[in-house]
């Protein structure tokens, strides 16, 4: 789970990191009014989970009640594609924050290091760049270093590292510090990911995080309900919206061919296939053990929701899943939702055959029956068209 | 022989007087593997279906004599349940749970290598040592006793291979499932090093999935250390970054964790890799023939 700018900044305010003061705001006057209390200037931010805000148009610097109205007019809607050419996402959000005058900027972030088992700090006096960018520019400028699962970070040893990226004498203790924090809070609030690019220090010689871009891990969000509560992102895939709310583990694609399969890595080779054999998957989505009919019509509903659907394959190998269930399932849904669509179905593994006589009773003249993943891939990709 | 599990296997089962404990727990021991405990904290000096329940996993082995903890336990508490078995005196612990935070499994995977404990999983389907032992949700009926060892990501998927294989006449020493989450108590360079010492293994089908750099590092190893010839399957390739594909740890962060590199990292090192999990069943046919 990403977290849009102003909730991670919200979460290191909560534990105690230095922060500009900011209002979250979704309409050009909400935004006007903040710049007022805050006082200018003012950072006017646009609210995405992409990086490259900046270069984009996306982040402005209001002087002025004027500028704040017009670059929150000029932000709000706009559509900002990421630098890898992610996107476009749609601004709906806004993020005013007092403006900081910048003296220099850094690189402060922490990982999991799955590869290694741990967690990883890095730290560059060489901020507001990408961390690409300085590992390939300058590597000896990103100082890295993995944190002992059991002892965490120390204070001696941040210190050591804020030395060995030349972070300069009278601000590296309050850098150290910032790193011990940024490995608590990563450890309390479950982080995979945090970075702060840029970590400033402003004219005050005031050391502070100005941009915040953190992921939580899914698993551990039954302990984080202030996380779990926080609202989505309005610009999310309205499937994947709808698949989240019934529990589905779906991700949506840009193609036609509506997939089910049942366990991510089976689910995952489907679309393979289907690419191989010439066809565009329209979402991955995992059944799971759920052979249900219920789970079927809930998946089909979503699936079919996203009018690009022109064909669904339904790729099942049962291990403790019979497939009869799961037969029954498809009937009843395809019944109860009149799915009209064609239908590619392949079922495998325990009591296939009983599964397959059931379809074969239940005459669905839209329902095409392969033996093989490699022959039900080819099948719905003619099905499907272009 | 076989790796991790067979005849002498003494499981106990945390979790075996949960709904899914108890069917799972009671289909291995109908497998004929020895269940010699189940452990509920609380439910000691209860049975299930004849199997003792103890309070915890430490009087398990000092009073049935249990080698093996396969942990079947909610989430929330799974680390909790794994550490205990870390500290219980088994050998082994396979973990199935899927949906333990990745902090809590942070020091809880090296606590077991600390200890010498091995960890399977969590997030995976368990090991199957056909006609010894089965541990875990692995459906037996598709895979028959035979010299190809499989080491995999992926539950449905290593069905689906074993199956293809059984389909042409062969079978496997053991099939391990290491998991899908992004830290797992044992990787594939482990698993390959198990199978490269076990006598009934010839040759092993290793099968991988988009996120992290097990493969790559599988590639580097097998490179140096395995003579046993390797066939691999990577499932994702249509997969786009940054997003999860159903196990936690199967994401493309960046640019780094495709399918793309891993192919091209283990062909690099000689291995074949198939393009669709009935391509590598063939392939890996084909080799063991011509051993």
């Amino acid at each position: 789970m990403d977290l849009l700018e102003y909730q991670g900044k919200e979460l290191f305010a909560r534990h105690g990191l230095p922060v500009p003061k900011g209002v979250h705001a979704s309409t050009v006057d909400a935004a006007v009014t903040a710049s007022e209390t805050l006082g200018y200037p003012v950072a006017v931010k646009a609210q995405v989970l992409i990086g490259g805000r900046g270069k984009a148009g996306g982040i402005k610097i209001a002087q002025d009640s004027t500028e704040a109205h017009e670059y929150a007019g000029e932000i709000i809607g706009m559509d900002i594609v990421g630098p890898h050419g992610e996107g476009p996402f749609k601004v709906h959000e806004l993020w005013v924050e007092a403006g900081s005058e910048i003296e220099s900027e850094f690189y402060a972030s922490v990982i999991l290091d799955r590869s290694a088992k741990k967690l990883m700090v890095m730290l560059s006096r060489m901020g507001g760049m990408d961390v690409e960018a300085i590992a390939a520019s300058d590597p000896e400028a990103l100082v890295k270093q993995h944190v002992d699962p059991i002892t965490g970070l120390g204070e001696d040893e941040a210190r050591q590292i804020a030395a060995r990226a030349k972070i300069p004498e009278q601000v590296a203790g309050e850098v150290a510090n910032v790193l011990v924090q940024l490995v608590e809070v990563a450890q309390a609030e479950d982080a995979t990911l945090i970075e702060v690019n840029p970590l400033i220090v402003n004219s005050d010689g005031e050391v502070i995080l100005l941009d915040a871009k953190v992921t939580i891990d899914g698993n551990s969000l039954y302990r984080h309900p202030e996380l779990e509560e926080l609202p989505e992102s309005a610009d999310q895939d309205p499937q994947e919206a709808m698949a989240r709310e019934r529990g589905l583990t779906y991700v949506s694609l840009d193609g036609n061919i509506g997939i089910l399969g049942n366990g991510a890595g089976l689910c995952m080779s489907t679309l393979d296939v289907v690419a191989q054999a010439g066809g565009r998957p329209a979402n991955f989505l995992d059944a799971g053990g759920g052979s249900k009919a219920e789970a079927i019509i809930d998946a089909l509903e979503v699936i079919t929701s996203n009018p690009e659907v022109s064909a669904i394959l339904f790729n099942i190998f049962g291990g403790i899943t019979r497939c009869d269930e799961v037969a029954r399932g498809i009937i009843e849904a395809t019944g109860k939702i009149g799915l009209e669509l064609p239908l590619v179905v392949r079922l495998d593994g325990t009591n296939s055959e009983e599964g397959l006589a059931l379809l074969a009773e239940a005459g669905l003249s839209n329902l095409h029956h392969e033996a093989t993943m490699l022959g039900a891939a080819r099948k719905v990709v003619e099905l499907a068209g272009n | 022989m076989s790796i991790i599990i067979d005849n002498d296997t003494k499981l106990v089962v945390s979790g075996l007087t949960g709904r899914e404990g108890s069917f799972h727990g009671l289909r291995n021991r109908d497998y004929g593997t020895q269940l010699v405990a189940g452990v509920t904290p609380g439910k000691g000096g209860q049975d299930v279906e004849g199997t003792p329940v103890f309070n915890t996993i430490a009087e398990s082995v000092d009073e049935a004599g249990a080698n093996t903890s396969m942990i079947f336990v909610p989430a929330k508490f799974a680390a909790a349940a794994i550490n205990e078995a870390i500290d219980s005196g088994v050998e082994t612990v396979i973990a199935i749970t899927e949906g333990i935070p990745v902090m809590d499994m942070l020091p809880t995977y090296w606590k077991a290598r600390e200890k010498g404990v091995r960890l399977i999983g969590p997030n995976c389907p368990g090991v199957l040592s056909p006609g010894k032992a089965n541990v875990g949700i692995i459906p037996a009926q598709f895979f028959d006793q035979g010299r190809i060892g499989v080491v995999s990501k992926s539950g449905t998927l290593t069905y689906q291979i074993g199956n293809e294989l059984k389909q042409a006449g062969e079978g496997n020493s053991t099939i391990v499932g290491i998991g899908g989450d992004p830290i797992v108590g044992s990787d594939f360079i482990d698993i390959l090093t198990l199978f490269e010492a076990d006598d009934e293994t010839d040759m092993i089908v290793m099968v991988g999935e988009i996120g992290g750099d097990a493969e790559e590092k599988a590639a580097e190893f097998i490179a140096a250390e395995i003579s046993k010839p390797v066939v691999a399957y990577i499932a994702g390739f249509t997969a786009p970054p940054g997003k999860q594909m159903g196990h936690a740890g199967a994401i493309i962060s960046g640019s780094s964790g495709t399918a793309q590199a891993k192919q091209e990292a283990l062909e690099a090192k000689g291995v074949r890799v198939g393009e669709s999990p009935t391509e590598a069943a063939q392939i890996a046919v084909e080799i063991l023939g011509s051993l």
